[in-house]
């Protein structure tokens, strides 16, 4: 069965989540997308990437103009269907069980409810998932008063609902429709076991507790939240998206719930980001941090340690959400793409490049987390130890750099500068605890390496650090050299890097992350503005002291989110809308980031 | 070492061998996708309505289970006089054969955690009844248990001697 209408625009969907599952709704009332039984198995509902690839769908059977909301400080999702005839409310989450009450509940249940607020109106559902990326139809048996359960998956999937259904079976769905008066409403509850008898849950009360415990859930995690500075909507936000992406059974934080979103409509650059990536996980870990999430930073930072032990010393870029290094690439021919855009990928062949940012990225994490009161054992500092000793043997070889350019490998200044701040970070650590190390060797490969940066990796005509040695291109991470204390915000040569890139990559007021004519990446496609990128550019102007600068580029980009506050990967430059996989970590941690130094600028 | 006790001890070792075979394959159903039969869940459910807990429990009861019944076999298999692997893969299958189309069947009647698809789910009552040949729970489950339990007879038919 084909979704009805054409793809949303990504920026038409929300974001639920239970920390090990997450699901896109889009404003239409239907599940687009759907993995289970976790973030990283195959889609059960993917309708976003091809119509006929599966969604659930509630919504109401004429025209509609919709308004959506979360409930305040939670994940939980509220859509208003305004029609001619009244308005339909529209309450959807992935539960949160009360662990408290010895009750069974199922592992996973998406839990929705319509009611009628006003008038009258017909509701309609579709209900079609399909198994492995949509490879597999189901069919479905009726267990009386139990429900559906559908048929040829490897875990027990029941739906249940108040509205009848009927099988469709060429469309291989389930589909009905009622009308529903002011004051009414009914439950639809789908839930899935992954290896043992499943569980169904009862409706009515039940049902309504479930709700509550969901909302209750989240809201007693927002309270936890100890940001008190401006934005602090914004950073709640994202903040939450940062909760639903972490990952409850492992500790790991995903870069984004979703697979192969374009980058540019139509385009190649579609990638599967339901990974872990070390970059992305260092810099939610310091945003937990900074926001007194101590108890997740220090879950991710076990997670950072266990993962990594199978390539120690080497950082594998990304692992799964269970330290798996194998992350082969496939493509999924049978899938259209969103909005055309091939190929459908699955897994990440960036997994083995080499990117010597990384390892800056986690040792300045690991910094902060000392500072802001952790400890290590000896069996963490003799793995820092070995990883330190590990860039001092990198990080003279060129790389892939932090944008994971799929072309030779370059010597990237921003590479370079990432293993200055490891090693200056392990020689602060090394004051603090037993790392054994040479801290003369140390010291002496530090200023080899800012030796070598300020020599190759600034261009004395330009004024500018420069996104390679020898180049003349310029590249957004570089604004990040403040940020991690590689030199002086306001140093000249920060201000000189600062108008470089202000010149060369700002296009209609956003800034890309290099410039996509040059075949920076391996690609001739041009691409839209790097959403992180642009709160960095905040981030620096607040850092820099140009707060009033800051402050209105940041609040340009907030105005940017889609409705209900949610990023993706990148900000169509013409339509200053969501573009690629959705929501995304690396945007919201750099949101939070830039917001607490905008903070920290003002009561400074 | 008198000879009863040493009948016993063998009884025992070859008990928990064969339950911890036949276990493996079950385990190892559910993780492949083939099943969703655990019976070590249903019966810690029976219990408690902690799901970790649930299987702890029911855990300890299933090799207890499995131990009692090592001695049923044996006692079986002196009533017809000799053992083998071949009997003991036949009675096995046998016991797999009455667990679905008996044991199983009869569960929701005893079951106080077991929903019913008369009544739907209530407060309490929320597991999904196994059905016929306990197909709800995987349309391969019948062949995973029945393999499961051969093997348990196997073993057990094999390793007990009669004196």
């Amino acid at each position: 069965m084909e979704v009805p209408g054409d793809f949303p625009d990504v920026g038409d969907y929300a974001v639920i989540g239970n920390c090990r599952t997450a699901a896109l709704v889009s404003n239409r009332g239907s599940v687009e997308w759907m993995c289970a039984p976790t973030f990283s198995d195959a889609s059960i509902f993917g309708a976003i990437l091809d119509r006929d690839a599966g969604h659930f769908s509630i919504a109401p059977g004429e025209d509609a103009t919709v308004s959506r909301a979360y409930i305040a400080a939670t994940n939980v999702l509220q859509t208003a269907f305004t029609t001619p005839g009244g308005v339909l409310r529209l309450t959807d989450c992935l539960v949160l069980p009360d662990e408290r009450i010895p009750e069974l509940y199922p592992e996973h249940e998406l839990l929705r409810r319509v009611e009628c607020a006003s008038g009258e109106v017909e509701v309609e559902v579709s209900f079609a998932p399909r198994w492995d990326y949509g490879r597999r139809r189901p069919r479905y048996a009726k267990r009386g008063a139990l429900g559906w359960q559908c048929l040829d998956c490897s875990f027990g999937a029941i739906l249940r609902s108040e509205i009848d259904l009927a099988e469709d079976k060429p469309r291989a769905r389930l589909a009905g429709k009622v009308r529903l008066k002011a004051g009414e409403a009914r439950w639809l509850s789908f839930a899935y076991d992954e290896a043992d008898a499943s569980v169904i849950v009862p409706f009515g009360e039940d049902a309504g507790a479930r709700l509550q415990s969901t909302v209750a859930w989240w809201k007693n995690w927002s309270t936890r939240c100890s940001y008190q500075g401006p934005y602090r909507d914004e950073v709640l936000r994202s903040a939450l998206v940062l909760k639903l992406l972490n990952c409850a059974t492992s500790g790991a934080v995903l870069a984004a719930p979703t697979t192969s979103l374009p980058e540019v409509s139509g385009g190649p650059r579609n990638w599967d980001y339901r990974y872990c990536w070390i970059r992305d996980s260092a810099l939610v870990l310091h945003a937990f941090l900074r926001l007194g999430y101590h108890e997740e930073a220090e879950g991710f930072l076990e997670w950072l340690l266990h993962a990594t032990r199978l390539t120690w010393q080497r950082f594998q870029v990304m692992y799964d959400l269970y330290g798996e290094v194998k992350l082969d690439e496939k493509i999924l021919p049978f899938l259209g793409g969103y909005r055309g855009a091939k190929p459908v990928r699955i897994g990440n062949a960036a997994h083995d490049q080499l990117q010597l940012d990384i390892y800056g990225e986690l040792m300045a994490t690991v910094s902060h987390y000392v500072e802001a009161g952790g400890t290590l054992d000896t069996v963490e500092a003799a793995m820092l130890a070995g990883v330190g000793r590990h860039v001092m043997k990198l990080w003279r070889l060129p790389d892939q750099g932090i944008w994971e350019t799929r072309r030779e490998p370059r010597m990237h200044t921003f590479s370079k500068a990432m293993c200055w701040v490891a090693l200056d970070r392990l020689g602060r650590l090394a004051d603090k605890f037993a790392v054994p190390i040479d801290r003369k060797h140390v010291a002496a490969e530090c200023d080899a390496i800012r030796a070598e940066i300020e020599d190759k990796g600034y261009d004395e005509a330009l004024g500018s650090y420069v996104a390679y040695y020898g180049g003349k291109e310029t590249d957004a991470s570089l604004l990040l050299l403040a940020r991690y204390g590689y030199r002086d915000p306001g140093s000249p040569r920060m201000a000189g890097t600062w108008d470089y890139i202000a010149k060369t990559l700002c296009d209609n007021g956003l800034i890309h992350r290099y410039r996509d004519d040059t075949g920076y990446d391996g690609f001739a496609e041009p691409e839209n503005a790097f959403a992180p990128c642009n709160f960095w550019a905040a981030e620096y102007l607040a850092n820099a002291g140009r707060y009033d600068e800051a402050q209105q580029l940041f609040e340009r980009l907030c105005r940017l989110a889609n409705d209900v506050g949610l990023f993706a990967e990148e900000i169509g430059t013409r339509t200053g809308k969501p573009v690629g996989n959705f929501p995304q970590a690396f945007t919201h941690v750099s949101l939070i980031s830039a917001a607490t130094a905008l903070y920290q600028r003002k009561t400074a | 070492m008198t000879q009863t006790a040493a009948e016993i001890a063998t009884i025992l070792i070859w008990g928990f061998a064969a339950t911890a075979t036949l276990s493996a394959v079950m385990f190892g159903a559910q993780r492949l996708g083939y099943s969703r039969l655990s019976i070590p869940f249903l019966i810690g459910t029976m219990f408690t309505g902690e799901r970790s807990g649930a299987h702890a429990l029911g855990l300890v009861f299933y090799l207890l289970g499995g131990w009692l019944f090592a001695f049923i076999y044996y006692f079986i298999f002196a009533s017809i006089g000799r053992t083998g692997w071949e009997l003991g893969l036949l009675i096995g299958s046998i016991h797999g054969l009455v667990l679905l189309v008996m044991m199983l069947p009869l569960l929701p009647y005893v079951h106080p955690r077991m929903a019913s698809e008369y009544e739907g789910p209530i407060r309490g009552r929320r597991l999904q009844p196994p059905g016929f040949l306990a197909l709800n729970y995987g349309y391969r489950t019948p062949l995973t248990t029945i393999v499961a339990h051969a093997l348990y007879g196997l073993i057990l038919g094999a390793r007990l001697a009669l004196t």
